[in-house]
């Protein structure tokens, strides 16, 4: 099985967002998709850094894809969208207006912010030219296995939500700036301050979701480490580990150890509470009653 | 030419009661979880959708049918037939918000109009236009993450109709790209046509305080005495940093009532009043507001004073996305 890096769905330093690419390209991972998905307010910052990233990354042997922004309304945003395509790498679209502008027949691969969950739709975008696709993460196993059976008979490979706090929606609204009394237009990038996102708390102090601009994510942090046989057995071809900003190359190592049969399920979840600072985990979206249980020991 | 009213209908009743209160066009879904207002009790047997068609037909109104779920992997043909019943039963259009299913719509019931489905979440003219030429979509109901002005630039650069919602529930995330509820409690609007489910809502007392919960989350708390609002996910009470508000949404509702000059200039083809799970008395009397606010605007009246007031008293309502500080 391989290991996809996606795009960090977070506000991150410029410097910051150069060294996590640093270190991927050292790190034993197969694919990274990179670029900005939440927010295009955030692209100026670090924008001048993605092709100097791409060039590291791929001069380290890793297949790598630019990832479209989630939700295109704004000019700008369609601008930057239809200029995804000029790069000369493989676009994973994460909003269909990507492939409005992707010309015929070019290859390209599908993010977990597109709606797949049928043959169908897989169908129609192999088609068009996917090669690949992370499927959304709320689908449970069953609907993982259909679909894999049909992405091998469309030849696309199927990629599933392995690590990291899940995008559960976006939106218009940016929360960040209205918990600050603000307006997105006039954000003052109050969402960079936080940069795994914002736990959001119900009244009684349970853990519930994380903000992140117009991003809402699961306060928990998805692990599929109780799940790789069956996914294995599915014909899943990839996990996707999403960044965060504490241990990330760490964690990167410890899936590949998992996937190796060096280390554990336990031991796997164990040292990822640890990385991250006591991230409650959570995969039952794939095998769960719903999407915030977990199939492991209680931490 | 008059702005077309389309209103929703959760069962037969509430359509013949719509259609007698001067709905343009109906919209409703099959009673199964096809459609995303999958309640119980609501929705329509393949046998009073085509009652429902011959009478709308009859007193000169439409009837759309929202097809607007994501088909489950393995059984797609539940979805398949749907649309296929969809037009032996007469209906105007589908609404559909799968890609996978606007294909096979297009390909095997090409005389059967589709409309694209809020829950495609279709938020630019591009992709719009996208839609057009691939699976001749004729209709697309616009996200709600618009503004009035954007909305207008988009009928600028399309030929498709535009369909707006103004009235009735906010969905404060854009539609169909929301697992919130799926996260809470297994059951998603994409998936099962529902969102925050009132099998996984208990009201629970304790010490003088009464909590709405939703799959075991406190969503709102209030004083044993007030009533507790219904525990819609997005429109809850939750705590961040140091701030405890409704951070993502008040439990508000959409009305859009005063900004329908602007957005008939703006080029939208129909206004939509969400609300299949409405009385039927209150669909006949959004409808006959609605009806008299378009007919007004086009003979270039002012808007009817204090029209909804009634309907929305005791609740606070929003433009929403279609003034730009709502982001």
């Amino acid at each position: 099985m391989e290991l996809t890096v996606g795009p960090n769905q977070f506000f991150w330093k410029a410097e910051d967002w150069s060294a996590l690419y640093d270190a991927l390209a050292k790190a034993p991972v197969d694919r990274v998709v990179l670029g900005e998905l939440v927010c295009s307010k955030r692209l100026p910052f670090y924008q001048d850094q993605i092709l100097p990233a791409l060039e590291t990354l791929t001069a380290a042997g890793k297949q790598v894809a630019l990832t479209s922004l989630a939700l295109v309304t704004l000019k700008r945003e369609i601008k930057a969208t239809a200029a995804l395509a000029e790069v000369g790498v493989e676009v994973e679209i994460n909003d269909l207006t990507a492939l409005a502008h992707l010309p015929e027949g070019a290859k390209f691969s599908v993010g977990p912010l597109v709606n797949v969950y049928n043959e169908g739709t897989l169908r129609w975008l192999a088609a068009r030219g996917a090669t690949r696709i992370c499927l959304p993460p709320e689908l449970p196993l069953a609907s993982v296995a259909t679909l894999a059976r049909a992405g091998a008979e469309a030849g696309v490979e199927i990629e599933v939500w392995g690590h990291g706090r899940i995008p559960l929606a976006i939106s218009g609204r940016c929360y960040h700036a209205r918990l600050h009394g603000r307006i997105k237009d006039n954000c003052l990038f109050a969402c960079e301050d936080d940069p795994d996102g914002l736990q959001v708390d119900t009244t009684d102090g349970q853990p519930f979701m994380s903000m992140n601009g117009v991003q809402t994510l699961s306060d928990s942090c998805a692990s599929m480490a109780h799940q790789i046989e069956p996914l294995r057995e599915a014909g899943v071809k990839a996990l996707r580990l999403s960044p965060q900003s504490k241990g990330f190359a760490e964690t990167c190592d410890l899936y590949r150890q998992r996937l190796n049969g060096a280390i554990d399920a336990a031991t796997l979840a164990a040292e990822l509470v640890r990385l991250s600072g006591g991230m409650r985990l959570s995969d039952g979206f794939l095998t769960g009653a719903r999407g915030a249980d977990w199939s492991g020991a209680a931490a | 030419m008059v702005m077309e009213i389309v209103c929703p209908a959760g069962t037969p009743a509430a359509l013949r009661a719509a259609v007698k209160a001067g709905a343009h066009t109906i919209y409703c879904g099959f009673a199964d979880e096809t459609n995303a207002r999958n309640f119980p009790g609501l929705n329509f047997s393949r046998e009073e959708m085509a009652d429902g068609v011959a009478f709308a037909h009859a007193k000169g109104a439409k009837v759309l049918v929202a097809i607007n779920t994501y088909p489950r992997a393995g059984s797609e043909s539940l979805w398949h037939a749907a649309v296929a019943d969809a037009e032996t039963a007469g209906a105007d259009a589908v609404i559909l918000a799968d890609l996978g299913l606007l294909a096979y719509a297009a390909n095997n019931h090409p005389n059967l109009r589709r409309h694209l489905s809020v829950q495609a979440a279709a938020a630019n003219a591009e992709i719009i236009n996208f839609y057009g030429e691939e699976f001749g979509v004729k209709r697309v109901v616009l996200p709600r993450v618009l503004s009035v002005p954007e909305i207008a630039a988009i009928n600028k650069d399309t030929d498709i109709e535009t369909e707006v919602f103004v009235f009735g529930g906010l969905c404060v995330m854009a539609e169909g790209r929301c697992s919130l509820s799926s996260y809470a409690t297994g059951r998603s609007p994409n998936m099962n046509g529902v969102c925050s489910p009132a099998s996984h809502v208990e009201y629970v007392e304790d010490q003088g305080a009464l909590s709405a919960k939703l799959g075991g989350y406190t969503i709102h708390a209030v004083g044993a005495d007030e009533p507790a609002p219904y525990p819609t996910l997005c429109k809850g009470c939750f705590s961040a940093g140091e701030k405890t508000a409704h951070l993502f949404e008040d439990p508000v509702s959409l009305n859009a009532e005063q900004l329908i000059p602007q957005l008939a200039k703006s080029g939208v083809t129909a206004l939509k009043i969400e609300g299949r799970q409405r009385s039927r008395s209150y669909v006949a009397q959004v409808v006959k507001n609605f009806r008299a606010a378009v007919e007004a605007v086009d003979a270039g009246r002012p808007l009817p004073e204090g029209m909804l007031a009634r309907l929305s008293e005791g609740q606070a309502v929003t433009t929403g996305a279609y003034k730009k500080t709502w982001r």
